[in-house]
């Protein structure tokens, strides 16, 4: 509850910065962004991530329970570990590094958006891909056995059984990644791609702490907004058993 | 009918779990796989439904190969219970008890009438349980539905692996007295796996006594207890067997039926002189319909008094079908010499006397007949 009351706290500070910077118009001899920008550039943020937290989910979700099942647990320390060196790789090193990539196939790299998605895709990948892991190796394994003693088919215990119970934890490694990937979208415009890093960064080279935060503010807003929206599908998704205590 | 036909099982790593098991469970018996942790007794019934493969030797359910029925239609024709009860936390209690019945296609009015009916039989009320979640239910409770589950689609033979290994004494004692009645209703075909040996002797109508993967002794509770086959039998039966046999027994079959009692309108002195000649030091009171009123004490007979004043009438008493060792555990707790006994409408039956017991169990030793 506290929490969420901080949030809106900021989420409504972090608004009216936006508003009032934006009100301003001048800036010495530059001009603030209009309304019309920022909310271009929000659109364009938010086509980034959600394409970027799309791949991750359909890559990630099913890779995760996939290493689960045991024909497969060998997988566990290749699949994990390339992850984890995926994200310890600095943001700003990975899109860096995205640009100077040659054309694969019909990907190609170089400055575009498409570039700025796959090095976003590669950083919001990890938390739902660990998430998804987790969750589905700690269902209890006397549920599995039940079911299967049942009668229920692998297809029908995953679907029926593990899935939901594995639910909320999922959803919660894909809100972590969209924050994540929300903020890290601002470094997006480096290699070509839109956003609202395009007036934080418009702030950085003309040295205006205003213009920053022009752009910064809204960003952070998208965070905590998105965020939000996230958990309240995770609660009316989950299971209400999932929820009530004993 | 549950066959097994030289049933071995060889794990990849050479573990031997089960060696050459044979024998057959009978249509309607409670059958428990008994012995010590490592013995196969779980191996060996999961093998029955195929959750673990055999490595050779033939299962027959009903006359078929179990290797010859689909795995799946196999298991939901096979009612499932195990110890940590694996309840599916996401689903209400009515939804877990319906799923075999689902998988088997029954209409939705169909499985919520037979979810009602099963909680009603391990008696949870219904309208209060079927839309609860595990998370709200008692250790107990949990067991009841894990059991209620396990007999969704109406199965004719239950696998249940310790199924009432989780939970506190008090509440295991019930659930088997429970249990025991409601399979005198349906007559399944159960496999029952347990270590605890007063578990076995109090549910089995046979016990297969397991050890190191083999078949030890497969017998009757009483022959396991008065007849062990070998050392390790008797060992396992331990040295008191004979309080074992409380188990075996029901009050029913050992109480003095047709005792002399006494009406609530006859005077001191006529009941006190009933006692004597009848040699005993109480009198249960009972009214017309031979409803159990009361009992009286021979110490409290005062002359004046009526039979209605010094009369206990919240006395101890016992029901018929309860198991021995209960009924002498009440003796030894409440210190009434004779216990007196009612049946299931609160009539009066006849007394426990501690003389009884022990003669029961003496014959018990001495005669009980090899089958």
């Amino acid at each position: 509850m506290k929490r969420q009351v901080v949030l809106i706290v900021l989420l409504g500070s972090f608004v009216g910065l936006t508003i009032w910077i934006t009100s301003i118009g001048q800036l010495g001899i530059y001009r603030t962004f209009t309304y019309g920008d920022i909310l271009t550039y929000t659109k364009d943020h938010l086509w980034m991530v959600f394409w970027a937290v799309l791949i991750a989910i359909a890559i990630g979700v099913p890779l995760g329970t996939l290493i689960t099942r045991p024909r497969f647990t060998k997988l566990i320390p290749p699949v994990l570990g390339v992850v984890n060196i995926g994200q310890s790789i600095p943001s700003l090193a990975i899109i860096a590094i995205m640009a100077t990539l040659p054309c694969f196939w019909f990907l190609c790299f170089g400055f575009n958006p498409q570039t700025a998605i796959v090095a976003l895709f590669i950083y919001g990948l990890l938390p739902i891909l660990r998430n998804s892991y987790a969750a589905m190796r700690n269902i209890d394994l006397a549920v599995i056995e039940a079911a299967r003693g049942m009668g229920m088919t692998r297809r029908q215990i995953l679907r029926k059984i593990e899935f939901p119970l594995a639910r909320p934890v999922i959803i919660a490694g894909i809100r972590i990644s969209t924050v994540i990937t929300v903020g890290t979208a601002e470094l997006a415009v480096l290699v070509g791609g839109k956003g609202l890093g395009t007036i934080t960064l418009t702030g950085v080279f003309t040295r205006q702490p205003l213009l920053i935060l022009q752009g910064a503010a809204p960003t952070a807003a998208l965070a905590i907004s998105l965020g939000f929206m996230i958990v309240s599908i995770e609660r009316w998704m989950t299971p209400r058993g999932l929820k009530v205590k004993a | 009918m549950i066959r097994l036909e030289n049933i071995t099982k060889v794990y990849p790593d050479g573990t031997e779990a089960v060696r050459g098991m044979s024998f057959k469970v009978n249509e309607g018996e409670l059958c428990v796989f008994l012995g010590p942790s490592g013995c196969g007794k779980t191996t060996t019934m999961k093998m029955i439904n195929r959750l673990i493969p055999i490595t050779s030797g033939k299962i027959y359910i009903d006359g078929v190969d179990n290797t010859k029925i689909d795995e799946t239609e196999l298991r939901r024709n096979i009612g499932y219970a195990i110890q940590e009860i694996g309840l599916f936390t996401h689903m209400t209690v009515g939804e877990n008890i319906e799923i075999v019945p689902a998988l088997k296609g029954w209409s939705k009015a169909e499985r919520r009438e037979r979810a009602e009916n099963l909680l009603e039989l391990m008696r949870l009320n219904p309208g209060e349980f079927i839309d609860k979640y595990p998370s709200e239910l008692s250790g107990g409770q949990r067991q009841r539905v894990g059991v209620a589950r396990a007999l969704g689609a109406d199965p004719s033979m239950l696998l249940m692996d310790e199924p009432f290994g989780a939970i506190d004494p008090i509440t295991r004692v019930e659930l088997q007295s429970e249990f025991l009645k409601i399979q005198q209703k349906i007559k399944k075909t159960i496999i029952f796996v347990t270590h605890d040996i007063y578990e076995a002797i109090k549910m089995g109508d046979r016990i297969a006594l397991m050890k190191e993967g083999k078949l030890v002794q497969y017998d009757t509770p009483a022959n396991i207890l008065y007849h062990p086959k070998d050392e390790f039998v008797e060992g396992f039966v331990g040295a008191d067997r004979a309080l074992k046999g409380l188990q075996l027994l029901r009050v029913k079959e050992v109480m003095t039926s047709s005792p002399p009692v006494a009406q609530a309108e006859e005077t001191v002195e006529v009941i006190r002189e009933r006692m004597e000649r009848e040699g005993v030091d109480s009198l249960a009171i009972v009214g017309n319909d031979r409803k159990f009123i009361g009992l009286v004490d021979v110490s409290d007979l005062r002359d004046g008094k009526a039979v209605k004043d010094i009369m206990s009438p919240s006395a101890t008493t016992f029901t018929v079908n309860a198991v021995l060792s209960e009924a002498l555990s009440v003796m030894l707790s409440s210190g009434l010499k004779a216990l007196p006994i009612v049946g299931e409408d609160s009539k009066f039956e006849g007394v426990l006397t501690f003389d009884a017991i022990q003669k029961a169990l003496h014959e018990a030793v001495e005669t009980k007949e090899l089958k």
